[in-house]
C-alpha cells in the first residue's frame, strides 16, 4: 500500500531569518525617532509636584532644564541636605545660572533662541527661597520662557 | 559553467541590531516633559514707578510659610480658589468690590466685556514648591475655564480643540489674560 508508505526520516524544516534583521532594524530607527537622549544623571533628589493644566513641551532641544533639590542619599556627606542646584553634570550656585543661560543660548541656532525654555524641575518640598532666587537670576538674564515641570493628574484634590 | 558567488553569512546581522536596539532603549526616554508654563517679567528699572491700578482690580492671592492661603483678606482653603478667582475675573453680577469690566472689539469675538483685574501672587520664602504649583494651577485652571466658556459660547467648541495658529484662540488669550503678576516674596 503506497499510500500508507512510511515517511522517510527528513531534517526538520528551518524557518527563513534572512528577514529577522531586516525587522530589528525597522524596529531599531523606530525607536530612534521617538525617543531622545537620556538627561545628565541626577545628583539631586527631584520629585516634581503634579498639576492638572499642563502643557506638553513640544521641541525638547530648545529646553535647559534646571534641576533643585536635596542631594541623593550617597552624596549627602559631601553636599549636605540643603536644596542644591543642578545644572547639567554638577552642583552649581545660584550665581552661576547667568553663565548657564548663556551657554545653552550659545549651543542653539540664532533663530532658535527666541524659543528657548527654562525648564525648572524641582522638588515637591523645597521651600521657596532658591526658587525665588532663580527666577530673578533667569529675569536678570532674560531667559523669560519659564515652565514648571509637573506630572500630570486628573485631580489634585 | 558560471561559478555561484559566495554568499556572506547574515544570521548573525539581528544579533547585532538587537545590540543596537538594546543599547538604544538603555539610553533613552520616551517621557515627554510636561508642566505649567509661565512668562517672566522683564526686571524692573530700579526707578520704575509702579503702574496706577484700583484696588477693586487687584485679587491678592497671600500664601504664608505655613502654606496658608489668604485671599481678599479672608483666609480660605485652595479648593475655594478656583472659584474665587473665575468671579473675580467674570463679576457676573457688576459687583463694585470685584473687577471692572469694559467692553472691547476682537476680530472673530464682536465686542465682549474684558476685565482689568490682576491677580497679585505672593508667597513667603518659606512656602513650599508644592503649595505654590498648586496656587499656580488653580489661577491657571480658572482662566482656562473662563477662556473655554467663552470658547463654547462664541463659536460652539472647546477652547482646547482651537489649535494654535488659530485667529479665534488669538482673540480668547487677549480677551481673557492670563494677568498674575507675582510681587516680592517675604520673609515671615
Amino acid at each position: 500500500m503506497g499510500r500508507f508508505r512510511k515517511k522517510e526520516k527528513k531534517a526538520a524544516p528551518t524557518i527563513n531569518t534572512g528577514s529577522l534583521a531586516d525587522l530589528v532594524f525597522i524596529l531599531l530607527f523606530f525607536f530612534m525617532v521617538i525617543s531622545t537622549m537620556r538627561e545628565s544623571t541626577l545628583l539631586v533628589r527631584v520629585v516634581v509636584p503634579q498639576a492638572t493644566e499642563v502643557h506638553k513641551i513640544e521641541r525638547k532641544s530648545l529646553v535647559s532644564n534646571i534641576h533643585i533639590g536635596p542631594p541623593l542619599p550617597h552624596l549627602v556627606a559631601a553636599l549636605g541636605t540643603e536644596p542644591r542646584i543642578q545644572l547639567n553634570d554638577q552642583i552649581a550656585d545660584v550665581s552661576e545660572i547667568q553663565t548657564f543661560i548663556l551657554a545653552e543660548r550659545e549651543a542653539r541656532a540664532e533663530a532658535d533662541v527666541p524659543f528657548l525654555t527654562t525648564s525648572l524641575r524641582v522638588d515637591r518640598e523645597v521651600r521657596m527661597r532658591i526658587v525665588t532666587a532663580v527666577k530673578q537670576e533667569l529675569r536678570q538674564v532674560g531667559a523669560f520662557r519659564l515652565n514648571y515641570s509637573t506630572t500630570q493628574t486628573n485631580a489634585l484634590f | 559553467m558560471v561559478k555561484k558567488s559566495p554568499t556572506i553569512n547574515g544570521g548573525s546581522t539581528a544579533d547585532l541590531a538587537f545590540l543596537c536596539l538594546a543599547f538604544f532603549m538603555m539610553t533613552s526616554s520616551m517621557d515627554h516633559d510636561r508642566g505649567i508654563l509661565r512668562r517672566l517679567p522683564p526686571p524692573l528699572p530700579p526707578d520704575a514707578i509702579p503702574p496706577e491700578i484700583r484696588e477693586r482690580n487687584v485679587l491678592p492671592v497671600l500664601v504664608n510659610m505655613h502654606d496658608q492661603l489668604r485671599v481678599q483678606g479672608r483666609e480660605i482653603d485652595i479648593r475655594d480658589l478656583r472659584r474665587i478667582t473665575k468671579e473675580f475675573f467674570s463679576n457676573p453680577f457688576n459687583d463694585p468690590h470685584l473687577s471692572e469690566q469694559v467692553e472691547r472689539e476682537f476680530p472673530h469675538l464682536g465686542m465682549v466685556w474684558t476685565s482689568r483685574g490682576v491677580v497679585s501672587l505672593q508667597n513667603d520664602h518659606g512656602t513650599t514648591y508644592e503649595m505654590y504649583i498648586k496656587v499656580q494651577n488653580e489661577l491657571t485652571a480658572a482662566i482656562n475655564e473662563l477662556r473655554d466658556e467663552m470658547s463654547r459660547a462664541h463659536f460652539g467648541v472647546p477652547f482646547s480643540s482651537l489649535r494654535a495658529g488659530d485667529e479665534r484662540r488669538h482673540s480668547i488669550q487677549r480677551a481673557i489674560q492670563m494677568a498674575i503678576s507675582e510681587a516680592e516674596p517675604r520673609d515671615g
